[in-house]
């Protein structure tokens, strides 16, 4: 590159040069591209997931006993199985269809429930303050306490396990960090102006928080959920592999992970894609959670 | 004349603790403070940094209850903080702020943060609230271009302007405004000052201005309080106050103020010592152990706020010219 070419680059452009560059450019610095395959791929794996029915080749049950663990295509396979099959002859991509709308359903579940959770509490402690912050906080130094592992063991233990309460259990990951962020922060903000001054002008606790200070604060909470997810995601897997998460006849991502483990050496594609779909939606998920926190800033537009 | 605001013997104490056991302590922000704001006239409260003159405005307004005293508005005794009464009162008075970037929310366009008091108190419907938002924004001097930008993207001034808009849009009869220049340029100072002046004589909206600065004081107030420890301890005229300070406090204040030619007998006094911890009040007159002129009552006689014959009011033992002083002097 020549000295000109790189000083057009630092210094920056004025408005006619502004007006000059083309319309690719511009797209491409207001959507990266990093993050455009991001959100392709979220919303390809939420079509998966709302469309599994159809979409799936087979039944994710059906075994083809003559064509157990036959390879992929890429491997070698023929094109009844793109996927191949595992060890009863049950269709890999029949069954990670259906597993990304399980596990899509728990982790977008999961995640809303204990962001909702946590957020509403920690708002309440820096609303109230005094004894129902101490209860809050108590509880929040509980549940950072216990490995959560266990408590899902003992809850699925002595309450069985069916879809709603295994949801509603993964629900309980990660609410004490909602809870203290938005604390934290909530307080923080009730100190500074912004705050005060509209609460100064008239306005109620719920135009306060859902107008002014959650909006304020929100780019640190999705950052979390971005963590949170990934992490209710492996929580699972790691439940299922476990034989405590996902009951067969049903499977999700997890769930394959773990039975797949069993033919690695032979049949490394049973568990092959299930791990790579984990792999991508999490990373998306991460990449696009970054993005948005930038975006929905207007001081850093 | 009427008064619309009138505080009567306004005190807020703090309980506090000293020390690694927490003896307890009081700390008296704000000490016995009566005074009257008539409608459409500016009262300034001066003196230094932690003599209880945010902890007064925080008090005026309602926003914290008083330990002692009474706040009586537009003749009515103030509501409860966050009631719903005093949430309705909010329409009536507003408030002005330092930092006029913290008062703003950075994630709401101006436009939204000055139509927003008209949609909390719910006046006129939505092109209505955006035309007057407008109106208002005009009315600060702020082109309606700025409309939709954010507060970062604003300079000082202009956003003390959106402020001061923010707080006249529900045309309040008071604002209280809290060092609402000191952050700003002094070439910006005086613009927003101005605009202060025109802003009164338009709304008829009566401030209450709190201030360090006693030249900006001398420019907007009609009346001036100066506070020492939580007390007045001198209100008057801005003129005669600063032609000749009676309190040996507000003459040392006055003495500091920088002038171009230092005249001939106006020598500048300066003050021994710190201003002392609000939380040991020091007894007697309060400035005894930083007064030049202090004498034996100043110890153990609080001085009364008395009018003097040029209607000045001074809480100095020997500004009374009591005879009696005099003499144990």
């Amino acid at each position: 590159m020549s000295p000109q070419n790189v000083a057009t680059v630092t210094l920056p452009a004025p408005p006619e040069a502004e007006r000059g560059r083309s319309a690719v450019t511009r797209f491409l610095e207001a959507w990266p591209p990093a993050v455009l395959l991001a959100l392709v791929w979220i919303a390809g794996m939420l079509v998966v997931a709302l469309f599994a029915d159809s979409l799936a080749p087979y039944s994710f049950t059906a075994l083809d006993l003559r064509a157990r663990l036959s390879p992929p295509v890429f491997m070698g396979g023929d094109w009844r199985h793109v996927l191949g099959s595992d060890e009863l002859g049950r269709d890999v991509l029949s069954r990670l269809i259906v597993s990304i709308r399980m596990s899509a359903l728990i982790a977008f579940g999961a995640t809303i429930i204990s962001a909702v959770l946590g957020t509403s509490l920690g708002l309440l402690a820096a609303h109230f303050r005094g004894r129902i912050e101490q209860v809050v906080l108590a509880l929040v130094d509980f549940q950072a306490s216990m490995p959560f592992l266990i408590i899902a063991l003992s809850v699925l233990a002595f309450f069985g396990n069916a879809l709603p309460l295994f949801i509603a259990l993964m629900g309980f990951h990660g609410w004490e960090r909602y809870a203290r962020i938005s604390r934290g922060l909530t307080i923080a903000a009730n100190e500074q102006g912004y705050a005060n001054a509209v609460r100064q002008l008239g306005a109620g606790p719920a135009r306060i928080y859902g107008l002014h200070v959650l909006p304020n604060i929100a780019s640190t909470l999705i950052v979390t959920m971005t963590l949170t997810f990934p992490e209710i995601i492996l929580l699972e897997s790691g439940l299922s592999f476990l034989g405590l998460g996902v009951q067969p006849p049903m499977t999700s991502l997890g769930n394959m992970v773990g039975y797949g483990r069993e033919y690695i050496t032979r049949a490394p594609w049973i568990m092959l894609s299930p791990a790579a779909t984990i792999v991508l939606t999490t990373l998306s998920i991460s990449l696009v959670g970054d993005w948005l926190r930038d975006r929905l800033d207007p001081t850093l537009r | 004349m009427s008064t619309l605001l009138s505080a009567r013997g306004l005190a807020r104490h703090y309980a506090v603790r000293t020390g690694l056991f927490g003896r307890r302590a009081s700390l008296r922000a704000v000490d016995g403070v009566s005074f009257d704001v008539p409608p459409a006239r500016t009262l300034a409260l001066v003196g230094e940094s932690g003599c209880g003159k945010t902890t007064t405005a925080k008090l005026v307004l309602g926003l914290i209850p008083p330990t002692a005293g009474t706040v009586t508005f537009e003749g009515e005794a103030l509501p409860r903080p966050n009631t719903v009464a005093w949430r309705e009162a909010r329409q009536r008075m507003q408030m002005i702020y330092q930092d006029p970037l913290g008062a703003l929310d950075r994630r709401l366009s101006v436009l939204r943060q000055v139509a927003e008091p008209l949609e909390i108190h719910q006046v006129g419907t939505k092109a209505e609230r955006r035309e007057r938002a407008l109106a208002l924004l005009d009315a600060v001097g702020l082109q309606p271009h700025l409309a939709g930008r954010y507060p970062h993207e604003l300079s000082g001034g202009q956003r003390q302007r959106v402020v001061l808009a923010r707080a006249l849009i529900l045309e309040p009869a008071l604002i209280v405004a809290d060092e609402p220049v000191s952050a700003l340029d002094v070439s910006i100072q005086a613009q927003v000052l101005n605009l202060f002046e025109d802003l009164q004589a338009r709304f008829g909206v009566a401030f209450l201005f709190i201030s360090h600065d006693l030249k900006v004081v001398r420019q907007v107030a009609h009346d001036v309080a100066v506070m020492y420890l939580g007390r007045i301890v001198e209100q008057g005229a801005p003129e005669a106050l600063f032609r000749e300070p009676v309190h040996p406090y507000t003459r040392a204040l006055v003495s500091a103020i920088p002038v171009v030619r230092r005249r001939a007998g106006r020598e500048r006094i300066v003050l021994e010592g710190d201003p002392p911890n609000p939380i040991a009040v020091p007894s007697g007159c309060a400035f005894h152990p930083r007064c030049p002129v202090a004498v034996a009552a100043c110890r153990s006689e609080t001085p009364a706020l008395k009018t003097l014959p040029d209607g000045r009011l001074v809480a100095c033992h020997l500004a009374h010219g009591d005879a009696a002083m005099r003499k144990a002097a």
